[in-house]
Order: C-alpha cells, then structure tokens, then sequence
C-alpha cells in the first residue's frame, strides 16, 4: 500500500513527534554524534600515550595524509578488498547450493539443514576457538589432511603470513553460508511451481530450469543477501581477535580491525577517527552504490 | 529441480542417490567442527592430543567443564550477557512499536527526513562508529557497566523499519472505524496495530537475542571487569589466560559453556528460529 494513501490526521500535532523521540535520541545519540565526532576529531593530533599529544591539536588533513601514505594501511584497505570478494562470492553461492540440496522431499534432509545452519547461531568467537584446533600445526586437521594427500607444506595455518588471511576467510564461509541458505531456501518454497511444470513440458532439462528459471526468479533474494553479506564483511572481526591478532605483521589485518588496533592498542585517537571516517564512506558507497544498482536493474526488468 | 522429474529412468535414480550422498557429505563436513568440539571437552584432561589421536580418548569426563568453571566466572558472564539481552528487548520493544506506529499511522512535517535519519542506522552499523561511541560512554560516565553494552541498539532502525512496514499493511477501513469509534492513540495501537503485529515482535526478539548473544567487539572495548563482561568476551579472555595454552580439552569446555544454552533453545525452536532469522533479515 501507497504511504500517501494513509494520513489520517491532518491536524498539527506534537505526538508522533513525541512517540520518535525515544529512538530518534538513541539513533542521534549512537549513529549521528558518532558520525560526526569521527570527522571532528580526525583534524586533531591526538594520542593518549604520549603525555604532549594528549590534549588534541588541530591539524587539518594530517591525519589522512599520514594514513594515505601509511605502508600499513594499505595492506589492511588490499586485505580488506581480499577478504571481502573472497568471502562474499563463495558463501552467496555455497548459499545457493545448499538451498537446492535440502529443498527436497527426502527423509533425514532436516538433518543435512540443520547440519548447515547451526553455525549461525554460534557465536563467531566461540567458532573461532573451535578452528583454532583445526588450523593448529602438526596434528591440526588441516594439516593431517594435507599430509594425507602427501603434502606437508603448511605447519601454522595462523601464523604463516599466505594462509593467516585465508584461515580466517574459511571459518567466515563456513559461519555464513548456511545463514544465506535459509534466505534462498525461502526464496525457492516461494517459487510458482507451474512454470517448472510447463517448462518440463516442454523438455528443459534439469540444468536448464535451474539456471534459467530458478536463479533469474531469484534476483531479489541473490540481491539482498550479497548486501547483508558485504555489511557484515565490514562489520565482523571478532574471529581475527581468536585466530591470528591482525598478524603476522599485519597479513590478516582488515580495515575494523586495524581501526580498533589504533584506538584501543595504539591509543591514537585522530587516526583512529579518520579510519573511522574511511569506514563511513565505504560502507555509503557500498550501500549507495548497490541501492542504485538494484533500482537501474529493476528497470531493465520492466522494460 | 531434480525432484521434479516425472518418470524415473535409472540415470536420473542414480544422479538422484548421488546427488543425496553428496548433500549428506557435505553436511557432515559442516558439523565436523561442532561434533569435534564436544568430542574433545570430553577427553580426560591428563591426555594431551596427539598426532591421529585428536577424537575420543576413555573414560569420558565432565573434568573439563568444572575445571573451565572454577578458571574463570562463567556463571557472572551469563548473568551479564542475559541481563544486557534483557534490556536490550525490553527497551527495543518499546521503542520500535512507537516509532513504528508514528511513522505508519500519522502524517507530519520531516516525516521523511526523520525515516531516513533512522535507516542510517541500517547502514552504519554500530561496531563500526566504536571509536566515537566509546568516548560518548566515558562521557556519560557508564565505562564498564552492563547498560554501557546494551544502550546503543535501544533504538533500533531495522526493528521500526520492519514493523512499520507490517503496520502499512493493515487494513485502512479497520484504522478508520477504530478513529470513527473515538480509540485514543494507545488504544489504536493496543487493539488494531498491534495483535497482528505479535509474530513480527516475536521473530524481530529472537533475532536480536541472537545477534547479541554472539556480539563480542563492543562489549570488549566498553568492559574492563568481570561485573560487565558478557560471555562472549569471558571466553576470548579464557582462551589468552597464560595457563591455558594448548589445552584443547578444556578450551573446548569452556567454548561449549558459552554456546550450549543459546544452541539447546534453537534445536528445541529450530523452526521459529529459522523463520524468524528469514522475516527479520539481520541478525
């Protein structure tokens, strides 16, 4: 229904204002001030542990020039960029996949569900201590696997500078996908069963409905699931805390976690503030970004 | 869809098996952790893992979770993580349904502004504003309180934004009669928004409760003692205690200790959850 089509007091009246105020004073308070604190503060020179620096100074852009020129924050933006399509993609798709598997009519399929589900709903740092074991060097079940297949390159999945990223990225796929499955799952138990019907008719074959019926029937979903995937990307570093501490020198480091390391560890509040402000702008142009994408699509879709 | 193939030849019988064998591989893959998990905090803790030997070791022992208990104050954690969920829900509950009500119900000046300055909260999540946040808590003096974990989401952009829209969906003729009747305000909201409005506050509770259960990041900076720290930040410190180390026994208790309550009500609301985790979207 149209929202215009629903006023129904036309009267000057305080009280919706009144029944916002208690969100819109929480929302102000922790999302707006915050916004703009962070840019505030980030033309300040700042650091709370160093005794000359503690009151801050004004220094306008220094603080983003020093990021921009930091060798650090650049591997942290590249592993960010690594992390994100290294996730996003394969847990949207595992996702996918897992949906098609479980939504059949076969018995013990509720089990194979849960199987792929109940990661969800376990907290991403106890996750995170249970694959710990997993990429442990010797008899870590990784590495067990690898000398299996007679490879016994890799001993610390953690602390070795080319699979500390990775390691982290596995637990985020396994963690998510079953998430992003219930999504899909939902999405297929929506679908007009006629339209396979027909299209069995008329001799598709399997292949052939799922890629051009299912998944085009599906947009939707695939679209809001890659956005709550990308948000969560950016916003989930817990696992990193349990696995790898950012390191080794800064291998597994990604932009939120580099962000709380320079705050809290570093104690330097004005580049803290401006990662804080590079994180705004990401995630706008990122919401922005795929917001205008999905309209121009919905579009062509029309037409 | 493969279960929509009508006559069963014997090449689609056998794709068919073969497409179940790898579904269940696949399963049983994902669960490997969890069932490790539980196999190892079981282990008798005098019996270090070792090469091939990293699944059942006999007798069977409950040592590693009294053990975990008696290294660190779990029992306080759970206090402080349900308590923080508590108030999280119960100030939620609140503030969505009027926010939602007014944005859905009346029609007033900045009506839109207002909305959008809301659904910002959508897309800047909360961790992410941590740095500013944290100097608002030491601000208003709440570092290291329960209320410091919880008082950033009681307002809640994706809660208003849900039921606002559940709200649209009610019946104009139904609101009008109720108007024609002389309902106040609050009695439009008690008897016409809000009995259909039930399952959606249900759905968006669950959600939430899970959401804050697993939040580890703010809770971690804005706590300093054990009096404030919720479970999942007693945990990370669990595992970096200096007697601790390799000890994946007992780690496992203690990770157990930390998911078991909130996993034992999924596998009993398996279905509401999973609803509820679809209608509202985020966890």
């Amino acid at each position: 229904m149209n929202a215009s089509t629903r006023p129904r007091r036309r009267r000057v009246s305080l009280l919706p204002y009144l029944l916002i105020l208690p969100t819109f004073v929480f929302v102000a308070l922790f999302t707006i001030w915050p916004m703009l604190l962070a840019s505030y503060q980030s033309l300040f020179l700042q650091r709370l542990n160093i005794a000359r620096f503690r009151t801050p100074t004004f220094i306008g852009a220094q603080n983003y020039i020093d990021l921009f020129g930091d060798d650090r924050f650049h591997q942290v933006m590249v592993n960010t960029l690594l992390y994100v399509l290294g996730t996003v993609p394969l847990s949207v798709v595992l996702g996918f996949l897992f949906a098609l598997l479980v939504n059949r009519a076969l018995r013990g399929i509720g089990l194979a569900r849960l199987f792929f589900f109940y990661p969800t709903i376990l907290p991403l740092v106890s996750a995170a201590t249970i694959w710990m074991f997993f990429f442990t060097p010797d008899y870590g079940i990784f590495n067990t696997a690898l000398r299996a297949i007679g490879y016994s390159g890799p001993q610390n999945w953690t602390s070795n500078p080319n699979l500390a990223l990775i390691s982290v990225m596995i637990v985020t796929v396994w963690k998510n996908a079953g998430y992003y499955m219930i999504f899909y799952l939902a999405g297929l138990q929506g679908l007009p069963q006629d339209v396979f019907e027909a299209a069995a008719l008329d001799g598709a074959s399997g292949w052939q409905m799922l890629w051009r019926i299912t998944f085009p029937l599906l947009r939707r979903t695939t679209l809001f699931v890659t956005t709550i995937a990308f948000i969560s990307a950016f916003q989930t570093v817990d696992h990193i805390f349990v696995l790898t501490q950012g390191g080794p020198a800064g291998a597994s480091s990604v932009l939120l976690y580099y962000l709380w390391e320079m705050r809290f560890e570093f104690l330097n509040v004005g580049a803290a503030s401006a990662l804080t402000v590079v994180l705004i702008l990401v995630l706008l142009v990122f919401t922005l970004s795929n917001f205008l994408i999905s309209e121009q699509r919905e579009d062509a879709y029309a037409k | 869809m493969p279960s929509k193939v009508a006559p069963r030849s014997f090449g689609a019988r056998l794709g068919s098996a073969l497409l179940t064998i790898f579904t269940f591989v696949l399963a049983i893959l994902w669960a490997v952790p969890m069932a490790w998990a539980v196999v190892a905090s079981l282990r008798p803790p005098t019996d270090p893992l070792g090469r091939g030997d990293v699944w059942f070791a006999f007798p069977l022992t409950l040592e590693n979770y009294t053990r975990a208990l008696t290294l660190a104050p779990f029992g306080q954690y759970y206090v402080n993580t349900i308590v923080v969920i508590l108030m999280i829900l119960t100030v939620q509950m609140v503030t969505v349904t009027l926010a939602a009500f007014a944005f859905a119900h009346y029609d007033f000046c900045g009506k839109r502004v207002l909305f959008y300055l809301v659904l910002l909260q959508l897309m800047i999540p909360t961790t992410a504003l941590l740095a500013p946040n944290f100097s608002t808590i030491r601000f208003l003096g709440l570092f290291d309180t329960r209320l410091a974990i919880a008082i950033p989401y009681f307002g809640s952009a994706f809660g208003t934004f849900l039921l606002r829209q559940l709200f649209l969906e009610i019946p104009r003729d139904l609101v009008d009669a109720g108007v024609m009747d002389g309902c106040r305000w609050w009695q439009l909201l008690r008897h016409i928004y809000l009995p259909p409005a039930v399952p959606t506050l249900i759905a968006f509770g669950l959600s939430s409760t899970a959401w804050h259960w697993n939040e580890f990041l703010w809770p971690l900076v804005i706590t300093n003692s054990d009096k404030a720290r919720p479970l999942t930040a007693g945990l990370v410190r669990f595992t970096q205690l200096g007697e601790i180390g390799a000890q994946w026994a007992l780690l496992s208790a203690a990770t157990l200790i930390v998911i078991l309550p909130l996993f034992v009500v999924f596998l009993f609301f398996q279905k509401r959850f999973i609803q509820s985790f679809v209608y509202s979207g985020i966890k």
